[in-house]
């Protein structure tokens, strides 16, 4: 433990000296903040109550989701240029390498999440914070989940290029599947359910349960569960398929191995499918921006430009 | 003498086809500098680095500090400090941060600001990784290398890639660990090297040990063969030159020839005679006491630079 925690420290420094972190942990998810929460007060310029959460929850999202992208890419780049070989040579396991790739990249993500949340607050006007410790629990459990989706990507992938090209696919999915773009409800029919069995739908439609039906943790109960043992699984494999040599090429077996990553949320995308409510939940949810428009409120003029 | 505190016995390992190591087998002793010389592909590396626990071997025997390489857990690292071939580190690491990181691994450890000040880093302490240059990053590597007192230190050619300055630097180093009684294991294709800084030597070639000793021992094995070197007004074939009497084998590097007789004044005489015949002549003349690259050829019918 100690030496996750050292390496932990040594990793934040390296994060902060390095540019295009800042750039796409800090910079990149503002950006986002300010393009969705700002088309958000312009679409419903009404005053919706709920559309300021309904989309913080996408750029929560957005944000906790970017974790995977970062430490896959990292981690190989290590592997590739024999950074890693040098710390095999000294009392420093796998279990701490990657332990320190979560824990930093947690320390270093939740200060923008509180950012973005302030920032919704006081500048975007969001009416209040939602349940809080519900998006807490998510928004922590979000990070180590693609943390640790990220070091598996790091285990079976040989290069930075080929690290890049899967990291690209799944971002693409994650981006414009699961509802953090474009709100599921809206979606076709065959994609909602396609949705279902990703990661990133659990954790977008977490948040918007929280922040903008205000839901208890409990009623998340599954959402949370789901991040939890995949976080634990993905840990637990990318320890076991952890390689410290450029030359050590991943075989097939192992690349199946990693597969067992997404054995959570292929049996609560069924689960979903055949009982659940998620889809139902994120429609009323996303209804819930139109509904929430004052009554009282006069509506603006329309534009004439 | 003491007793040996790396043991290795009849060492394979092969990588697909290849057959990198065809039973190596030597011992190294507390307090030595212990020299694995040979050609690169020679099976050094692949040596050093089943000491290390960097790979597992196929067949043999393997112990270091009584410990076998691949024993689970922290126990082996503990004791071992090593310089890999190639040692990389994160660009934005300082120098002050790569040293003190290294040293909180271990539970038996050294003040990494004194370990600066002797590699003389002091000043490069809040230096970027990136910034430094290759004589630096290889006395840092040194550096990290030593930050838990090992009893045991593994140079992978230490100095492999360094201009001639900065090699020299790296001696100093060596020679100043060697006083102090360090054991420590060295891989190199430098003979130079081998023979300034080695207690003993272990010639490597083609995955096993032809030979081993001090390199006095060793050279003298090669008593039947020594070395011409000179130069010429004009080139000459080294073919031509390996049909005067008495040579047992000739090769030019950088316009000096390098004659390995057995038989001088029959060779030289031969040899005078030919560039006469030729219209060349001597540039200049040396002949030299055998050195381990002798002690190679003779052995390998090669020379260590094939």
């Amino acid at each position: 433990m100690r030496n996750a925690w050292t390496l932990t420290k040594v990793r934040m420094r390296l994060a902060l000296r390095n540019r295009a972190f800042i750039f796409f942990s800090l910079i990149f998810p503002l950006i986002f903040l300010f393009l969705f929460l700002g088309a958000a007060v312009r679409l419903f310029a009404r005053g919706s109550v709920t559309a300021v959460p309904y989309m913080l929850a996408s750029v929560l999202a957005l944000t906790v989701m970017g974790s995977f992208w970062g430490l896959s890419v990292q981690l190989v780049t290590f592997r590739e240029q024999g950074i890693l070989r040098r710390f095999r040579v000294a009392p420093v396991g796998p279990g701490a390498m990657l332990a320190s790739s979560i824990f930093s990249n947690y320390i270093l993500t939740l200060p923008t999440v509180i950012i973005e949340f302030v920032l919704a607050r006081r500048v975007f006007h969001m009416s209040d914070w939602g349940n809080l410790g519900g998006v807490f629990l998510l928004v922590s459990l979000g990070i180590i989940t693609f943390a640790a989706l990220g070091l598996i990507i790091a285990s079976v992938t040989n290069s930075t290029q080929e690290t890049q090209v899967i990291n690209q696919i799944l971002w693409s999915a994650f981006l414009f599947l699961s509802g953090a773009t474009v709100p599921l409800p809206v979606l076709p029919i065959w994609i909602q359910r396609f949705a279902l069995f990703l990661p990133a739908t659990y954790l977008v439609t977490g948040l918007e349960r929280v922040l903008v039906a205000h839901v208890g943790i409990t009623q998340i109960g599954a959402e949370i569960t789901a991040l939890a043992v995949s976080a634990a699984l993905a840990f637990f494999l990318s320890q076991q398929l952890f390689r410290w040599e450029p030359e050590a090429k991943v075989g097939s077996r192992a690349k199946a191995l990693a597969l067992a990553t997404i054995v959570p949320f292929v049996l609560l995308g069924l689960w979903e499918t055949t009982r659940g409510d998620l889809r139902s939940t994120a429609r009323t949810d996303f209804l819930s921006i139109e509904r929430s428009v004052p009554a009282e409120r006069p509506a603006p003029a329309p534009s004439t430009h | 003498m003491s007793a040996p505190i790396i043991e290795v016995l009849n060492l394979t390992k092969h990588y697909g086809p290849v057959q990198a190591l065809r039973g190596v087998s030597f011992e190294v002793h507390e307090g030595e500098v212990f020299g694995l010389l040979g050609p690169n592909g020679a099976g050094k590396t692949s040596t050093v680095e089943i000491l290390e626990g960097l790979r597992p071997a196929d067949g043999g025997i393997v112990s270091v500090c009584g410990l076998d390489p691949q024993t689970p857990g922290d126990a082996f690292k503990q004791e071992i400090g090593a310089v890999l071939q190639a040692t990389a580190l994160p660009d934005k690491l300082r120098v002050g941060e790569a040293v003190s990181m290294f040293a909180s691994f271990y539970k038996r450890r050294r003040d990494p600001a004194s370990l600066l000040k002797r590699f003389g880093l002091e000043e490069k302490r809040n230096t970027f990784y990136s910034h430094l240059s290759g004589g630096q990053k290889q006395r840092l590597a040194l550096a990290m290398s030593l930050v838990n007192e090992p009893s045991v230190l593994f140079l992978d050619e230490p100095t492999a890639g360094l201009d001639p300055q900065v090699r020299r630097e790296i001696y100093t180093i060596i020679e100043e660990l060697k006083k102090e009684k360090k054991t420590i294991l060295l891989t190199t294709h430098y003979i130079e090297e081998a023979e300034k800084l080695c207690d003993r030597v272990a010639i490597v070639d083609q995955g096993r040990v032809i030979a081993q000793g001090t390199p006095r021992e060793l050279k003298h094995r090669s008593a039947g063969t020594t070395r011409i070197e000179m130069r010429l007004a004009r080139p000459e074939s080294d073919a031509a030159l390996k049909q005067l009497e008495g040579v047992a084998d000739c090769h030019a590097s950088d316009g000096v020839y390098i004659v390995h007789s057995t038989r001088v004044p029959q060779t030289i005489v031969s040899l005078v005679k030919y560039l006469e015949a030729q219209g060349n002549e001597l540039s200049s003349l040396d002949i030299a006491a055998p050195s381990l690259e002798d002690v190679f050829l003779e052995l390998t019918g090669r020379s260590l630079r094939d």
